[in-house]
């Protein structure tokens, strides 16, 4: 492979992405599933990096899960949309920071709808008025919150106190990077490095210390979708993508997967437990499984954040063992405690995935024995 | 005394530089380049008989050899019309002065890299046609980049042609029988390897064109599946994993290739200083020249005097380009003689 | 094993790799013609039995040459031996004997002879 020829190419996909002052949206299904995972990117943008972005707690979803459902007509998700504009030109700012993937998509098909057709435009400023009396300013910065963290991503590696380095082998994590699909897919212009080569991932884990891996269904969806998986029965539909990516990837033997879609993480963590449970088979080492992360999360852990406040108590394929071979400090008593510290629970085992300390304890990770710190 | 000049030292310049100089007129020829013979440079064996390029090329030149002025390495920075014809700067400041003036400046070859999704320029084992042909031509050996003769070699019909997205929609017309004639030629040089055509159509338009392929598939095995290629994969070991569309089984597939040829299609040329631009000539809407009128006055424009001929105006065979040529001589001669015998000057237009 | 009210799906893709070809090489070995054979689809559109059923030479010779067995198995007996294909065929391709070809590999197959 010739790793200059996609150097050449990323330099035709590059777009301009602010540095500070942004306007933060959130995602729903990303709040629901890891919950502490806007608030970890929240923390590094603030705390870590000292820039200033905004909230309002009165700001809603897209719409994007209802749009692509088919529930919700395109007139109401414009709507929406002008509205959370609006709550950003209240603010005084002019760069929105989308949490989600399918929401960046949205926007900047709303956007790109408004600029070929401006009688729609027109036509939902006056709804937005009549229905809230707002007004607003289209965003003069859209970005991705991974996008966001691919540009300040030196800065990010200036601050890093567990990189993306096995401490054992002293050789570079091996990670697989995935893309939402509405990310660079639909426009490949508005995605760093374009939609055969995506780089927005690629950058950050590279700054980090980490080596990407690539394996031929790179580019295959994740098979979220919506509107199939919504019902039951459908859900094989969405499993058999994700199992095909991860029988694809198995032979080249990664240590994580990094996504910027809170839809892709979802799939790629619960769909290794479901096959797991319904053909005994698991990825990665000893049965561990591939852990999945997103883009902030996986920087709050190299920026050397508690890895029980950035969520990783909510995966199902558990962390632990990559935190092991990175060298991350952690307490495994304090995992089903909550932030009052409070018992959660712990959740049942699983037949075949290994999630638990005491198992993964017993199998060893990178053939050399456990060394816990605490 | 009647002198013409010829932009473009390609297989449709030397011929009409040929043609002209032996009905008498004073021919200059300039050629960008540093050697003669355009495209046919680019050739080893030419379809469908496969009768070898070079001598075809020597036959050329020597044909013009003594009887024809010719200018190489000169890039053609102006062109200034009065009544009596053209006044033509080449670079190093000097000016070519000619009654009429011939434009045979070809084509530009579509740039693989832009068809991400095929990995050229990324992936080792992809090459274009056009490097496949430079290597029968060095007489090297095929192997892939570790040195290895390839088991499995596949073509990719339409790289660049008939696509809307690489901003090329017209069929490159020539390419599926060079397809078929390369594959040919790669079976002869490596007998027991498999070699498959993935096309969407199969042009095989021109003479003993139909008997090539059925040769191909019978006398040599090669194997024809009309399929569309939407990505390909580099595996740990330099071979290329492909996904296809079986079409015709309306199946995917996914198969592995030690090696891939692109087949890349004709485009207009369109880089900064090109002719057509720089003369300010209407193209049509593919990109390529406007012809008056395909029929009555394919090789004129409305500047009396200033004739084309040749890949300029389109895809098209060594075959054809040569007829051109031909024809582009019987009509600037008799524009020559038509101006001869007006004292008026009155510009020589079709009726159309 | 837990059920979850869906089922994981299987790869439609062909893997062309991993198929077995032998259909095709016993049939090519026994009638060299099939090479002439491109795909045209007049012996299907000729066929008796592509009228009732979802039988067609066309497909059933690319698909011997994917090695995607289980088609062929399922359908190759339907010929009649009319004759309409070989009648049709305008590169005088022997479909007659390949269609008998590709059934005696069929029972070969069966009886573990190749």
């Amino acid at each position: 492979m010739k790793q200059e020829g996609k150097k050449k190419l990323w330099q035709e996909y590059q777009k301009e992405i602010a540095t500070n002052n942004f306007f933060y949206v959130r995602s729903c299904v990303r709040q629901n599933f890891f919950p502490a995972a806007e608030q970890t990117f929240l923390r590094i943008m603030r705390e870590s990096l000292g820039k200033t972005v905004r909230e309002n707690p009165g700001h809603t979803t897209c719409t994007g899960i209802g749009y692509h459902c088919d529930v919700v007509p395109f007139n109401t998700t414009m709507t929406v949309i002008a509205r959370q504009f609006a709550l950003m030109t209240e603010a005084g700012l002019e760069n929105l920071a989308v949490s989600c993937i399918t929401s960046f998509g949205l926007y900047t098909e709303i956007i790109e709808t408004w600029k070929h057709f401006p009688e729609t435009e027109a036509k939902t400023r006056e709804y937005l008025r009549k229905a809230t009396g707002r007004e607003f300013s289209i965003p003069t910065n859209l970005a991705h919150a991974s996008d966001i963290l691919y540009k300040l991503r030196h800065e990010v590696a200036a601050r890093a106190v567990y990189p993306l380095v096995n401490q054992t082998t002293g050789k570079p994590l091996r990670v697989v990077e995935h893309i939402g699909c509405h990310y660079s897919k639909m426009f490949p212009h508005k995605g760093v490095g374009g939609a055969e080569y995506p780089y927005v991932l690629a950058g950050l884990v590279e700054a980090l210390g980490g080596e990407i891996v690539d394996y031929p269904e790179r580019r295959h969806c994740c098979g979220f979708g919506f509107r199939q998986y919504v019902v039951r029965a459908n859900r094989g539909y969405s499993l058999s993508c994700s199992k095909k990516k991860f029988d694809s990837m198995e032979p080249y033997k990664p240590d994580l997967i990094i996504t910027n879609c809170p839809g892709c993480p979802y799939f790629l963590d619960r769909w290794q437990y479901v096959i797991s449970e319904m053909q005994g088979k698991t990825y990665g080492e000893n049965g561990h499984g591939i852990p999945v992360f997103t883009y902030e999360e996986l920087a709050g852990l190299v920026l050397g954040y508690d890895p029980w406040d950035i969520g990783l108590q909510t995966h199902q394929v558990s962390a632990e063992p990559l935190m092991i071979k990175m060298g991350v400090r952690f307490d495994p008593e304090k995992k089903y405690q909550g932030k009052n510290g409070v018992n959660m629970g712990r959740p049942k085992k699983p037949s075949h995935l290994r999630i638990d300390m005491d198992e993964i304890q017993q199998t060893p990770v990178t053939g050399y024995p456990i060394q816990m710190t605490i | 005394m009647n002198s013409i000049a010829i932009i473009g030292g390609g297989v449709a310049g030397l011929e009409a530089a040929a043609k002209l100089s032996k009905q008498g007129y004073a021919v200059t020829v300039i050629e960008r380049s540093k050697c003669l013979g355009g495209r046919l440079t680019q050739w080893h064996a030419l379809f469908p008989a496969r009768k070898p390029a070079e001598p075809l090329l020597l036959r050329m030149i020597s044909e013009i050899e003594g009887n024809v002025n010719v200018i190489m390495d000169a890039a053609v920075t102006g062109v200034e019309k009065d009544d009596d014809g053209f006044a033509i700067t080449i670079s190093n400041n000097r000016m070519i002065t000619a009654s009429a003036l011939l434009l045979t400046t070809g084509f530009d070859i579509f740039d693989a890299g832009r068809k991400e999704e095929y990995g050229y320029g990324i992936y080792d084992n992809v090459i274009t046609s056009v490097e496949l042909e430079e290597t029968f031509r060095s007489g090297r050996p095929l192997l892939t980049v570790k040195g290895n003769k390839p088991a499995r070699i596949g073509f990719i019909h339409c790289v660049g042609s008939r696509d809307e997205k690489a901003g090329n929609p017209h069929c490159s017309k020539v390419c599926c029988v060079t397809a078929v004639k390369q594959a040919i030629e790669v079976k002869e040089m490596l007998p027991s390897s498999e070699v498959f055509l993935f096309y969407m159509d199969l042009r095989m338009f021109g003479r003993h064109f139909e008997e090539l392929y059925k040769e191909a598939q019978f006398r040599y095995g090669i194997q024809f599946i009309r399929a569309r290629l939407s990505e390909a994969f580099e595996n740990p070991d330099g071979s290329l994993q492909i996904r296809i569309e079986d079409t015709l089984l309306a199946k995917p597939l996914k198969m592995s290739l030690d090696m891939m040829v692109l087949m890349v299609g004709i485009q207009p040329q369109k880089k900064p200083g090109n002719l057509t631009d720089m003369l300010g000539l209407a193209r049509d809407t593919d990109g390529f020249l406007l012809q008056q009128d395909q029929y009555a006055a394919p090789f004129a424009t409305q500047i009396p005097g200033l004739f084309f001929a040749g890949g300029i105006t389109g895809p098209k065979t060594i075959e054809e380009t040569l007829t051109e040529a031909r024809a582009v001589s019987a009509e600037i001669t008799n524009f020559l003689k038509h101006r001869e015998n007006y004292a008026s000057h009155e510009p020589y237009l079709m009726e159309l | 094993m837990i059920s979850f009210g869906y089922k994981i799906q299987t790869d439609r893709q062909i893997d062309f790799d991993s198929n077995n070809r032998r259909i095709f090489e016993f049939v090519k070995a026994g009638e060299p013609s099939i090479d002439w054979c491109m795909s045209c689809g007049t012996c299907a559109s000729a066929c008796t039995a592509a009228i009732t059923t979802e039988y067609s030479l066309r497909r059933l010779i690319i698909l011997a040459r994917r090695g995607e067995e289980e088609e062929i198995l399922n359908s190759v007996h339907r010929c009649r031996f009319c004759g309409k294909c070989i009648n049709a065929c305008p590169r005088g391709v022997n479909t007659r004997n390949i269609i008998y070809l590709i059934q005696l590999a069929v029972n070969k197959i069966a009886k573990h002879e190749i």
